[in-house]
């Protein structure tokens, strides 16, 4: 039985390409990873937004309205409520002029209890340290 | 000797990621390896079959299937392609289809993981 933990490291902002969202739709597959490992053994992947990649936390995306694709913020609240720990670089945060209450803090489902964590940048590369493999985007 | 898993993100044309990350897994069959080869995003271009050369864009079909047959697995995400409309039976052979769980589970049991991002 073995644990690997994965971390999906996005710098790249929402939309112009399709790149963090590859993030959130790789790392949310980790929900049925398990059909292709041993029993017992899983992977535990979180999610770093750094950078521009902060911007993909902004709550109340329109994208679904605007062009019919699904935001990245539902991709974020679907990973909180998955149990993915969710991580914000706060400098980042604090660069671009955002504040808590303008980022998606939690999974806005009843069931959902895991809430995003705006950490300094030494955090989260604390946590990549942990990992076994790190995974850019 | 180790297992390498290659996920890429780039496309066939407009970058030269693909064509380095090919290189890579040659490289790594070279020494011995054994090579799980992943492509999502806009890299599913390199799974559709004929692909026809120019001199002027990368021509990479030849070097999958050399390196296919030198046991290099090919895998692509199979709602990144069929999203682009690449569908199964304008596929290489040779060239598996799965979700993008699969790519996790290869990352599982690799000794290294090359991610190669998008644009």
């Amino acid at each position: 039985m073995a644990i690997k933990k994965l971390a999906f490291i996005v710098d790249k902002p929402p939309y112009k390409t399709e790149t963090s969202r590859l993030a959130l739709t790789h790392a949310l597959s980790s929900q049925s990873v398990e059909i292709y490992l041993k029993d017992g053994d899983n992977v535990e992947p979180f999610l770093a937004f750094i950078g521009d990649g902060v911007l993909n936390c902004v709550k109340n995306q329109k994208s679904l309205t605007m062009y019919g694709v699904t935001s990245l913020d539902m991709h974020i609240r679907n990973a909180l409520l998955f149990g993915l720990n969710v991580y914000v670089c706060e400098e980042d945060i604090m660069k671009f002029g955002l504040t808590e209450d303008m980022i998606v803090m939690d999974s806005d489902h009843p069931d959902g209890e895991l809430k995003t964590q705006i950490i300094p940048y030494t955090e989260i590369q604390k946590a990549m340290e942990t990992c076994d493999h790190i995974l850019f985007f | 000797m180790g297992k390498l898993t290659i996920g890429i993100f780039s496309s066939l044309i407009g970058s030269m990621s693909l064509d380095f990350a090919l290189k890579l897994a040659e490289a790594a069959i070279n020494k011995g390896h054994e090579v799980n080869f992943w492509v999502s995003g806009n890299a599913t271009m390199l799974s559709k079959k004929a692909q026809r050369a120019y001199r002027d864009y990368s021509f990479l079909e030849k070097k999958v299937k050399e390196l296919m047959e030198r046991g290099v697995n090919f895998t692509a995400c199979e709602a990144c392609s069929e999203a682009r409309g690449y569908h199964k039976e304008e596929t290489m052979e040779g060239w598996k289809r799965h979700h993008m769980d699969w790519y996790l589970a290869s990352c599982f049991d690799s000794d290294r993981v090359l991610h190669i991002g998008g644009e």
